[in-house]
Parts: C-alpha cells; sequence; structure tokens
C-alpha cells in the first residue's frame, strides 16, 4: 500500500550524513563567493544559521512512513508559509529568529477535565519521540516529503480529558507582533492569531501528529517551533505552527483562511485533485525540489495518499461542498 | 571631439547603460538559476519574477513623459521605446515561463475561461502586442495621428496587470498597494497636466 516498511536496503536515519556536517560542505562550497562577496557589500550577508537545534531522541515509526525521497532538509527548512514572517518564501527563514521560543506556554481550555497553563516540557514529558516521514502537500500545489519528530496528537489530548461536549479541538499560534514581523504588516488581511481546528474524530486520528522536530532535530523556528500540528491527508496549511493554544470547543470554530476567503478554503480542506481552488487546478503537484526547466509534476492523490486511515472520517460526505 | 560627435557618443552610451540597467533582473535570474539560489520551487520563483519585472518596467516607461515634463529635456523620450519593449520581452518571458512551468501546456482553455486572474493577465499581456509590434519608426510614420491614441492602450495594460497582480494576493497586499500607489501617481499627473481624455486609448486627441 501506500505506506511502506521500511525495505531491508534503506538506510536508517542513523547513516544519513549528520546535518552539521553537509552544512560545513556547503559552507566551504560557497565560502568562495561569500568572501569575494562580502569584500564588496558586507552588509548583504547576514548569519543564516537558525539558532541552535538540538538533537532529539527518538524510535523511527516505519509503519507511519512513507519510504518515498525526503525534500532535503536546506529545502524543508528555507521554503516556507509563515505569514507571522511574512508572506515571502524565505521571509520565514529570515525572519523567525526573531520569535523566542524557550521557554514555551500552552494554554488549555475549553471543555476537558484538565484545563491549565502548561509549559512545554509538561505537555511532553510522559511521551516518547518518534519519527515519521510524511508527505506534505500545500495547497499552493507543491509538495515535500518530510521526517518529523514528535508525539501523536491523540495521546497529549487524552491527557487532558476532553469530555463528552467537546467535538471540536481549535489550536492557536503566538500573536506577538514584537516577535512576528508579518503581524506588524499595515496591510495584512489576516486577523490574528492564526487559528486552526479539527473534528475531533480527525484529532484523534492515528495520524494527527504533534511535531517538535525535523531531521532529528528540533523544528527550526520557521518550520513552527518548538511545537506544531501536523495532519498530512490535509492541506499544509491547516498544520498549524507555534501552538500557544489548545481548546475543546462543542461548536465547529472558525478557522483562519475560511475567515479570510470561504470560497477558497474550507474547514476540512482534505487533500483532493478533484476539488479545484478557485484560482488554480489542485489535479497535481510540484514535488519540491522541483527541476528549473521541466517541474517535478506527480498527479495529487486523494487524501494525499492516505485514504487507507482516514477515508471513513468522511463517509457520506459530499466532498466538494465539504472541502 | 566635435560638439556633434561627443552628443552621439554620450547618447548612445545613455542607451548602452539603460540596456543594461533593463537587462538586469533577467541577468539576476539567470546568475541565481545557475548559482542554485534559485531555491526549492524554481518554476514558481522564475514565473513570480519575470511577471513583477514586466510590471517593473511598464512603470519605468511611463514614467518618462512625466520625466520630460518635469525636466524639460526631451532626452528622455529616446529611451522610452527601449524600456516599452523590454517590458513586452519580460511579459513574453513571464507567459512562456506560466505556461511551461506552471500549467505544463494542459488545461490551457479553462485555465484561461475560469481562472479570472490569468485572464485579466492574458488581456494586458495581449494588449502589449499591437504597441510592442507598432513600435518602429516605419510604423509611427506610417500610423501618423493614430500612433498616439493606440499607444495609449498602455494604460490599460498596466491597470489590468496591477489587478493581475492584485488577485494573487493571499493575505498580506503591502507590495501590491505600493505598485498599485505608484501606477495611480503616474495616471493622475497626466490626467492633471494633460486632461482625463489623454488617457482614454483609442480616442483621437486634439494636439
Amino acid at each position: 500500500m501506500l505506506i511502506k516498511r521500511r525495505p531491508s536496503w534503506s538506510l536508517p536515519e542513523s547513516e544519513v550524513t549528520p546535518r552539521s556536517v553537509y552544512l560545513n560542505r556547503r559552507k566551504f562550497m560557497t565560502g568562495a563567493i561569500a568572501s569575494a562577496a562580502a569584500l564588496a557589500a558586507p552588509g548583504l550577508l547576514r548569519a543564516g544559521d537558525s539558532p541552535a537545534a538540538t538533537p532529539l531522541t527518538f524510535r523511527e515509526a516505519p509503519e507511519f512512513s512513507t519510504d518515498e525521497k525526503k525534500t532535503p532538509f536546506d529545502a524543508v527548512a528555507k521554503y516556507n508559509n509563515f505569514y507571522e514572517f511574512g508572506t515571502g518564501k524565505s521571509d520565514p527563514e529570515k525572519y523567525a529568529h526573531e520569535m523566542s521560543v524557550d521557554p514555551w506556554t500552552v494554554e488549555v481550555d475549553g471543555e476537558c477535565a484538565r484545563p491549565g497553563r502548561y509549559a512545554l516540557e509538561d505537555l511532553l514529558k510522559p511521551h516518547d519521540y518518534e519519527e515519521r516521514i510524511y508527505r506534505l502537500r500545500c495547497v499552493e500545489a507543491w509538495s515535500m516529503v518530510i521526517p518529523w519528530v514528535g508525539v501523536p496528537l491523540a495521546a497529549v489530548l487524552n491527557r487532558l480529558e476532553p469530555n463528552s461536549r467537546a467535538k471540536y479541538v481549535y489550536f492557536e499560534t503566538l500573536h506577538d507582533p514584537k516577535q512576528m514581523r508579518g503581524q506588524r504588516s499595515l496591510f495584512s488581511t489576516i486577523d490574528w492569531p492564526y487559528r486552526e481546528g479539527l473534528r475531533m474524530d480527525e484529532a484523534m486520528n492515528e495520524l494527527s501528529f504533534l511535531a517538535i522536530g525535523l531531521y532529528g532535530e528540533t523544528l527550526p523556528n520557521q518550520n513552527g517551533a518548538p511545537i506544531r500540528l501536523v495532519v498530512p491527508w490535509k492541506y499544509g496549511f491547516k498544520s498549524i505552527k507555534s501552538i500557544v493554544r489548545i481548546r475543546f470547543l462543542e461548536e465547529q470554530p472558525k478557522t483562519t483562511w475560511e475567515l479570510l476567503a470561504p470560497s477558497e478554503y474550507g474547514f476540512y480542506a482534505n487533500v483532493n485533485p478533484e476539488v479545484d481552488h478557485p484560482r488554480w487546478s489542485q489535479k497535481r503537484e510540484r514535488r519540491l525540489p522541483s527541476g528549473v526547466l521541466r517541474p517535478n509534476w506527480m498527479e495529487t492523490r486523494m487524501f494525499n495518499g492516505y485514504q487507507e486511515q482516514v477515508a471513513h472520517l468522511y463517509k457520506g460526505m459530499d466532498l466538494a461542498k465539504f472541502y | 571631439m566635435l560638439p556633434a560627435a561627443e552628443r552621439m557618443v554620450s547618447s548612445v552610451l545613455a542607451k548602452v547603460i539603460v540596456f543594461c540597467v533593463a537587462l538586469m533582473p533577467l541577468i539576476w535570474l539567470v546568475s541565481d538559476v545557475v548559482l542554485g539560489r534559485i531555491g526549492p520551487d524554481p518554476g514558481q520563483e522564475i514565473t513570480e519574477r519575470l511577471g513583477i519585472a514586466a510590471f517593473q518596467l511598464l512603470l519605468v516607461t511611463l514614467l518618462i513623459t512625466p520625466l520630460k515634463k518635469m525636466t524639460g529635456w526631451p532626452g528622455w523620450l529616446r529611451h522610452r521605446r527601449m524600456l516599452g519593449l523590454f517590458a513586452f520581452f519580460y511579459a513574453v518571458l513571464h507567459v512562456f515561463a506560466f505556461l511551461q512551468l506552471i500549467l505544463g501546456w494542459g488545461d490551457l482553455w479553462a485555465t484561461f475561461t475560469r481562472r479570472p486572474y490569468i485572464a485579466l493577465g492574458a488581456a494586458a499581456f495581449l494588449l502589449m502586442v499591437p504597441l510592442a509590434l507598432t513600435s518602429t519608426k516605419a510604423m509611427m510614420k506610417r500610423m501618423g495621428r493614430r500612433w498616439k491614441p493606440v499607444h495609449r492602450l498602455i494604460y490599460l495594460s498596466a491597470i489590468f496587470a496591477w489587478l493581475h497582480f492584485l488577485w494573487q494576493a493571499r493575505s498580506d497586499v503591502t507590495e501590491m498597494v505600493v505598485y498599485g500607489l505608484l501606477l495611480l501617481t503616474l495616471l493622475f499627473i497626466r490626467a492633471y497636466w494633460f486632461g482625463v481624455s489623454s488617457l482614454v486609448p483609442l480616442r483621437k486627441s486634439r494636439v
């Protein structure tokens, strides 16, 4: 099926060249050009290294992982939609270091037995980390394959003991214009904070994941440090970053993109090649990194190829209506 | 040197400089591609940057007349044709990049009929075609007094191009607002100096 066990010939993560080593190699290669440029225009150069990433201890979860070719770390960390730091794809990498992620608190409220302010460590403490290699399909028709490290969302939510009225779970991203320059923009049409939500059964699905790292280390800020959602069968914007609030609700919450353009983005936002975005087709995607002259096109799959795990959640629903 | 020869040298030099500056966006883009700095989604990046370059050059072309009026130096006009043709050149590359790198030549009809922002971009581009074709000295001569009203289509083209750009904003419209204000200023000063009728394409002017 689409999610495969790791074949015997595949390299374990431990055999992969450590990130620091290949970054050094890159530095060496670009060194000559950089030093020439530095002489000419020192102001143009900036320290591009993200704030100290910490290696994580985790077990691999091949039963949840694809064996497709992973998108290189460089692309994953330098090509982001995180409008809190600007709308350009490279803005988050440039400006996300202005956000401080330690210490980090997550506020839990709504229909549950254990509301309160949780330090991130306390929210994660009893859980072991696992690595899952998921496909990520952006609503903009590009996609990546990313090795996330984190914990199943259901494990964390269950410990917060949602009650029987909890039909939805709602998330918010940090709202702090002092640290997030995109939130200071005069002409942004987003009503901050960024909001997302899932139906309870979606949140409890085995694929729903809270990531704290990628490529074996803590998340770069631009990828949603220190904790983010990953729901791989939905368009990327559902996978909310830098979460500061988890709220259990009886009513379906309004989400950011739904509020902004309800005809273009729905609450469900399941990956669906049959339902086009009004401004572009969703039938295909460019798997990144893509070629210069020949884009790396591939067919988009229903639920991003995760039908087996999630199709039952939407039985009987008109997915053209509930997009 | 004779003054006449000197003038010619400096005029050629000025043209060479304008040519090189107008070529910069392309040189920048190609060097980013060659040096691997274009990012993981080159098709998108290339298409966007060519589109922006076309729009910027359109605005620079529209700046020539106001510059002439403000400085009283008619020499600016010597560069207008080249700038306009550069705008068209980038627009051609932009359209080709979109078809090849984004669309892959599929769904052509549906794309242009069902997606208004693309239809607007196509309209902006198509309006530039007759202007490019009639930009030569010979065509100017042949068209005589009809040349000017026809070339006012550039205003419409610029407005369509801006709408095409604005329509693609997903949330933050800062960039679009800045370009919009520039375009508005350029059109407004014309209306102020020469009357609103001077902006209407295809309408015969008295002057």
